[in-house]
């Protein structure tokens, strides 16, 4: 462990980056009535482009060329999408698909 | 405080998705500082004040051996940049805000973000302190799971091994009610085959920062039709 000082520095400058990601579009754009067109029109689609990477993000660690050859993520994901394109249910689906995932990469493709 | 009660109540299970994955990846993360002789005092403190969950998980790692500050600057800029594009989808929703607004901007993570960007208070509910406590619920949830992974992880007595997959399936969730919200699917298309692209090109650790240019030039380079479509119907 290092000293509790440099310990608490390190949490201290981790934590001001992480804040500023978050903050710099609301600094740039302090005036909510001065958004740009062009802005607004980016923030509305945005999430539908983010929500897309962030799937990518979450599998970027799998491998298709070495087992389990991705498959576990293949099966758990569509579990979801046909759980939810079937119920509707935002919990079901998540829990059902994790448990699924958790099988699979527990006693399956172990 | 009625407001805010109704408020409270709507809130909550539109996060128990994220308060399954947090409370367990949390936990995973409280036993990974553990393991590294940091108490759960440490985890909370981290939880609290800098609330990023794969940045936390990074930043283990610079608890141990010796300290390169601008690495550490460069490192923890790299991981978070996604988030400065979240903040363009949040202006016009964080406007009225209030003194609650530093609290949302700072308690943005992936998966608030994903929650507030579908977000709508039943009616008669508060829309403000809606997406509030969403916020504060989640980031409970991450300080519990941190605590309860520093203090009592090693006793669990069941493999937790991919229940991390919970935030997978959670944006998976919300991109298939993304998608049928929406007529236009260029955004979602987008997202998916350019960060695909982007992670064969640079590979898994870089990709992100190359994946959101890609985006936004796509998104640009769209901009026209989607603007003379809605100008008459304001801002959806």
């Amino acid at each position: 462990m290092l000293s509790i000082q440099t310990s608490l520095t390190i949490i201290a400058v981790v934590a001001f980056i992480t804040l500023c990601t978050r903050a710099l579009p609301f600094l740039l754009f302090r005036n909510a009535a001065n958004i740009p067109r062009f802005v607004t029109y980016l923030g509305e689609v945005l999430p539908y482009a983010i929500m897309g990477m962030l799937i990518v993000y979450c599998l970027k660690s799998v491998s298709v060329f070495a087992y389990p050859f991705g498959i576990p993520e293949l099966i758990a994901v569509a579990v979801v999408v046909l759980l939810h394109l079937w119920k509707h249910n935002t919990l079901f689906s998540v829990g059902a698909g994790t448990v699924v995932y958790m099988i699979l990469v527990q006693l399956i493709f172990c | 405080m009625g407001d805010k009660r109704r408020a409270l109540k709507a809130a909550f299970p539109v996060t128990i998705p994220v308060m399954m994955g947090y409370l367990f990846i949390g936990v995973a993360f409280g036993m990974l500082m553990a393991g590294k002789g940091y108490s759960f005092i440490w985890s909370i403190l981290m939880s609290v004040f800098i609330y990023a969950g794969s940045m936390q998980f990074v930043a283990t790692n610079f608890f141990a051996g010796s300290i390169n500050w601008v690495s550490i600057v460069f490192i923890t800029l790299m991981v978070n940049i996604r988030h400065v594009f979240y903040g363009f989808s949040m202006l016009t929703k964080f406007k009225n805000m209030g003194g609650k607004k530093p609290y949302l901007i700072f308690s943005l993570t992936d998966e608030t973000f994903s929650l507030l960007c579908s977000a709508n208070a039943p009616e008669g509910v508060n829309q403000n302190w809606f997406l509030f406590f969403i916020a504060l619920l989640d980031q409970l949830y991450w300080v519990a799971g941190s605590a309860l992974g520093g203090l009592i992880g090693s006793l669990i007595p069941f493999s937790t091994k991919g229940i991390d997959f919970a935030m997978t399936a959670l944006f998976v969730v919300i991109f298939i009610e993304q998608w049928q919200s929406c007529e236009h699917h260029l955004p979602a298309v987008a997202g998916v085959l350019g960060s695909v692209l982007c992670l064969l090109l640079f590979g898994a650790s870089n990709f992100i920062l190359p994946s959101m240019i890609l985006m936004v030039l796509i998104l640009t380079a769209s901009y026209q039709k989607p603007k003379a479509e809605s100008e008459g119907g304001g801002n959806a």
